[in-house]
């Protein structure tokens, strides 16, 4: 049963470590990994693809994360 | 000694030790020294066993796929942190948890072991740790002075986690908030260089891309900073909708 345990918390962290709030994030660089592989393989210039879809999906999340929310009121 | 030899790798060997120095002090300052430290121990240990067992045979360590799996985990990560670094700074404020005041953050537990910042810090310190020792052997084995390489090397992560050492009380005093959003950067750009080098893409500039890439990526964290202020409704009677920075 412990054994189990570890087992199971050991792949919790991986997941929550991965994925982390937004699966979408982690997707999107694998993703982005893909697309640079396949314009490296293609001899195509591939190393703006990677940033340029990091900052895409930060942008979409936070997009998403933030819609309905409100501005805080606490002081600054 | 083989001076030339020396000189040449202590600077090769102190690029790669000020990413594994930098990643040590910023997960440190963020998360938890004792993880950081356990970590980078870990690394080390590691990396010995890795010498002692392959010695000069390194040279054959296949580094791409390393470079590719490390990296797109310090990606995934990095972009966690920044993401979450932006949200509470626009919920928050960028003074909270200044120094050594206790911030509370669900992300570090409190009465428990970090793993996660033990794995980023042992990653780091593993991944440079091995890319310093392919250098040594390259470089030592090729001038026929491995001794003189060995020395090199040690003095530049000597030299470099003495720098770390003797900066990490100025890190300490940078508000948690913003320096969460700085190495969530900082951890994105890491995973970025590496995880392309990894599929085979040269950088413009080589590793130097770094450089640009924290720049971008702090540029980025800067702007969404503002759209995110942008994006929220007006501050509302407490009870309705949630304030924007309430994640996990």
């Amino acid at each position: 049963m412990i054994v189990v345990r570890w087992i199971r918390a050991f792949v919790e962290f991986w997941i929550d470590f991965v994925v982390g709030d937004d699966w979408t994030v982690a997707a999107t660089v694998l993703a982005a990994l893909l697309g640079t592989w396949g314009l490296q393989r293609a001899g195509l210039p591939a190393w703006w693809l990677l940033p340029a879809a990091v900052i895409g999906i930060t942008t979409v999340s936070l997009r998403r994360a933030t819609k309905g929310t409100h501005r805080p009121t606490r002081p600054r | 000694m083989n001076i030339t030899v020396g000189v040449a790798t202590f600077l090769a060997a102190a690029i790669e030790a000020i990413e594994m120095v930098a990643i040590v002090v910023a997960v440190g300052a963020t998360r938890s020294w004792r993880a950081a430290l356990v970590g980078a121990g870990g690394g080390l240990l590691v990396l010995a066993a890795l010498i002692t067992a392959l010695g000069t045979a390194l040279r054959n360590v296949p580094l791409q796929p390393v470079r590719l799996v490390v990296g797109a985990l310090l990606l995934v990560f990095g972009l966690q942190w920044l993401r979450k670094g932006v949200l509470r700074v626009a919920a928050q404020g960028w003074a909270v948890g200044q120094g050594e005041e206790h911030v509370d953050d669900l992300d570090v537990p409190p009465d428990r072991f970090d793993w996660t910042g033990f794995v980023l810090s042992f990653k780091g310190v593993s991944l440079e740790g091995l890319e310093i020792a392919v250098i040594v052997v390259a470089v030592g084995g090729a001038a026929g002075a491995l001794g003189s390489a060995i020395i090199g090397a040690a003095a530049a992560v000597v030299v470099l986690a003495v720098v770390g050492a003797a900066t990490y009380r100025l890190v300490a005093r940078i508000p948690r908030r913003a320096l969460q959003l700085f190495v969530g950067a900082l951890l994105s750009s890491f995973g970025t260089l590496w995880a392309a080098q990894g599929v085979g893409v040269s950088w413009p500039g080589s590793d130097l891309a770094l450089l640009w890439l924290v720049a971008l990526y702090g540029a980025a964290g800067a702007v969404l900073l503002h759209f995110v202020r942008g994006w929220q409704l007006p501050a509302a009677p407490t009870g309705t909708a949630p304030v924007s920075g309430e994640v996990r």
